[in-house]
């Protein structure tokens, strides 16, 4: 066999094998480089002051607690308005929508995560904001609320393309079982076909989570950047500030080589770790099971 | 909302095209220079921005050979760029510290500081709060988050935002040393951990507009008449004073500061020429007309 192949297929095949790795590379290397940039904190900085409760770095305030809450508490509120809603809309495109309305939804969905963030950050200081504040009588509308929201519509695309194509994948036999034994249509929604694509539509909310996370501009302009503590359910309608954010906001300003940079550095390092944490759930929640994540980059 | 983009003289409508604005300017056709390059890069402060980006193009005028970028960022970002040499100018709403100086002769760089202008940060609130005058001693209590309500100073019953930019702007950092802690070396003073950072002059004028729990403050160049502007006491509230060109020049606005252009010793001529007619009174005249105050 190894014999008869032409060299033109051992390059292609080559080639593609060294893509393949590329990515990991890739990888590899952006996380070298952020160790490299980031160790020193752990020199410069002590250790319990990288665990306080305050964020002030022009005055040596390091403490990143604040910034890491606000990340996942922003993130936390766009999941819990993105992932059922998200859901809810896959189940509908996928299961009760005659096939001409499919056809419309489903870009329709997709064109909303074209939309730039900038875009949505600037609707969100505009008109969501001001919403925010009069409706909650809260003392301003720039709040993790306001962020939420706007993550939530970032993060809906990829919920519902993906869980829509888990259910899609649900072979058809499953549904016409369940309804031979005689349960309704909304029954075999909700017991038969969403349990079996359950691998697949949890891979959707991860990979949804896993956009939010990771999200910058929207959330730099509508919640307030307040490097505050808050505990859970008041922290959503006050002002908070994210890691990345944090690094947009500042990295333009730092000196090279000083603490303030190698801290930015250690922020991004704890990013990584957390999307990465967060992709990792979803590709094993994926290969657990082979049932309709397989077009889970589609 | 951001003055961020790299803006080419005399073309500052093209702002948001930026990108390629710059790309046409380094090789524009036309310019009398041909070889050796007359640009000179000027960053910082988006304090000072639309000034730089005003003296810049009317400089087009006077000295056509010499071509002249502009970028906001921040007065961080300018006197970095300065300190690793990929700007000729920095605009600084701040004086360097003594940590920039050190880092500037490390890599060879001795920054000349000039003051190109002067600046009074006006302190903002929407236009239906009955608050008209503070005293610096309130101030420093509202925005470090000793004062929460409206109330506690004479306005409605309403909880108090506090708007600032972000913490790498000079205006914040000159608001924190002036304001907040009074001038006092060794005061550690913070701004509120609830103080909303805005990442542009635009957000916090945007916010103050909006909502009528807000303060905010910005450079007087910045303040629209959708904002209400307050009147400040420096003496503890026997005189109050509203910012303005007149009562920054006579020094009865407290909180007034001098604006900077850092420049390196033995900078080309062309850099050192155009400072001094940012000097001259006929550059000092456009500062006027943006809303700052000349420096004589």
């Amino acid at each position: 066999m190894g014999r008869s192949r032409k060299p033109s297929e051992f390059a292609i095949e080559a080639l593609i094998k060294a893509s393949g790795w590329s990515a990991v590379v890739f990888v590899l290397l952006i996380f070298l480089f952020l160790l490299r940039e980031g160790l020193p904190t752990f020199a410069e900085v002590k250790l319990g002051s990288l665990f306080g409760l305050r964020w002030y770095p022009i005055e040596g305030h390091f403490g990143l607690v604040p910034l890491v809450w606000g990340s996942i508490i922003v993130t936390l509120g766009a999941a819990l308005i993105a992932v059922p809603l998200g859901v809810a809309a896959a189940l509908f495109i996928a299961e009760v929508a005659p096939r001409w309305l499919r056809e419309l939804l489903k870009p329709l969905v997709e064109v909303l995560a074209g939309l730039p963030s900038v875009v949505l950050g600037f609707l969100g200081v505009i008109a969501l904001a001001p919403l925010v504040r009069t409706s909650l009588g809260v003392p301003t509308g720039l709040t993790t609320l306001t962020g939420s929201i706007l993550l939530a519509l970032m993060a809906l695309p990829t919920i519902v393309s993906v869980a829509e194509d888990a259910l899609d994948a649900v072979p058809k036999s499953f549904r016409v079982g369940s309804l031979a034994l005689g349960a309704t249509r909304w029954q075999t929604i909700w017991r038969t076909t969403l349990p079996a694509a359950r691998s697949g539509v949890l891979t959707a909310t991860m990979l949804g989570i896993g956009r939010a996370i990771g999200e910058t501009m929207a959330v730099m302009m509508v919640t307030g950047n307040a490097p505050q503590l808050l505990l859970a359910p008041r922290a959503l309608w006050s002002p908070s500030r994210s890691m990345t954010a944090t690094i947009a906001a500042e990295m333009g300003e730092v000196a090279k080589g000083s603490t303030h940079y190698h801290v930015l550095f250690t922020v991004g390092l704890v990013l990584f770790l957390i999307s990465f944490g967060v992709n990792i759930a979803a590709s094993s929640m994926l290969f657990k099971s082979r049932g309709g994540g397989g077009r889970m980059l589609s | 909302m951001l003055v961020r983009f790299p803006i080419c003289a005399g073309r500052a409508l093209l702002a948001t095209l930026a990108a390629a604005t710059i790309a046409a300017c380094g090789g524009a056709p036309g310019g009398a220079a041909s070889g050796r390059s007359s640009a000179i890069t000027d960053i910082g402060s988006d304090t000072i921005v639309n000034l730089a980006l005003a003296w810049a193009e009317a400089y087009a005028k006077v000295q056509p050979a010499v071509r002249i970028s502009v970028t906001g960022g921040g007065s961080g970002t300018g006197i970095n760029s300065l300190i690793n040499g990929s700007a000729d100018i920095a605009n600084a709403s701040r004086r360097m510290t003594a940590g920039e100086v050190a880092a500037a002769k490390e890599h060879g760089i001795s920054p000349r500081e000039v003051v190109v202008a002067r600046d009074a940060i006006a302190v903002i609130v929407h236009k239906s709060n009955p608050v008209s005058r503070l005293t610096i001693e309130q101030l420093a209590a509202i925005f470090s988050g000793r004062i929460d309500n409206w109330s506690e100073v004479g306005g409605e019953d309403r909880p108090i935002v506090r708007l600032s930019r972000e913490v790498n702007s000079g205006t914040h950092v000159y608001f924190l040393e002036a304001v907040l802690r009074g001038g006092r070396k060794g005061d550690k003073t913070l701004f509120s951990a609830d103080t909303l950072l805005l990442p542009s002059s635009e957000g916090v004028i945007a916010e103050t507009t909006d909502n009528p729990n807000a303060i905010g403050y910005d450079g007087l160049g910045y303040v629209t008449p959708d904002v209400k502007v307050i009147a400040v006491s420096g003496d503890g509230g026997k005189t109050f004073v509203l910012p303005s060109a007149a009562s920054v020049t006579d020094r009865t606005y407290p909180i007034a500061r001098d604006l900077y252009m850092y420049v390196r010793e033995g900078a080309p001529p062309q850099v050192r020429g155009y400072i001094d007619w940012i000097l001259s009174p006929e550059a000092q005249r456009l500062v006027q007309s943006l809303g700052f105050v000349p420096i004589h």
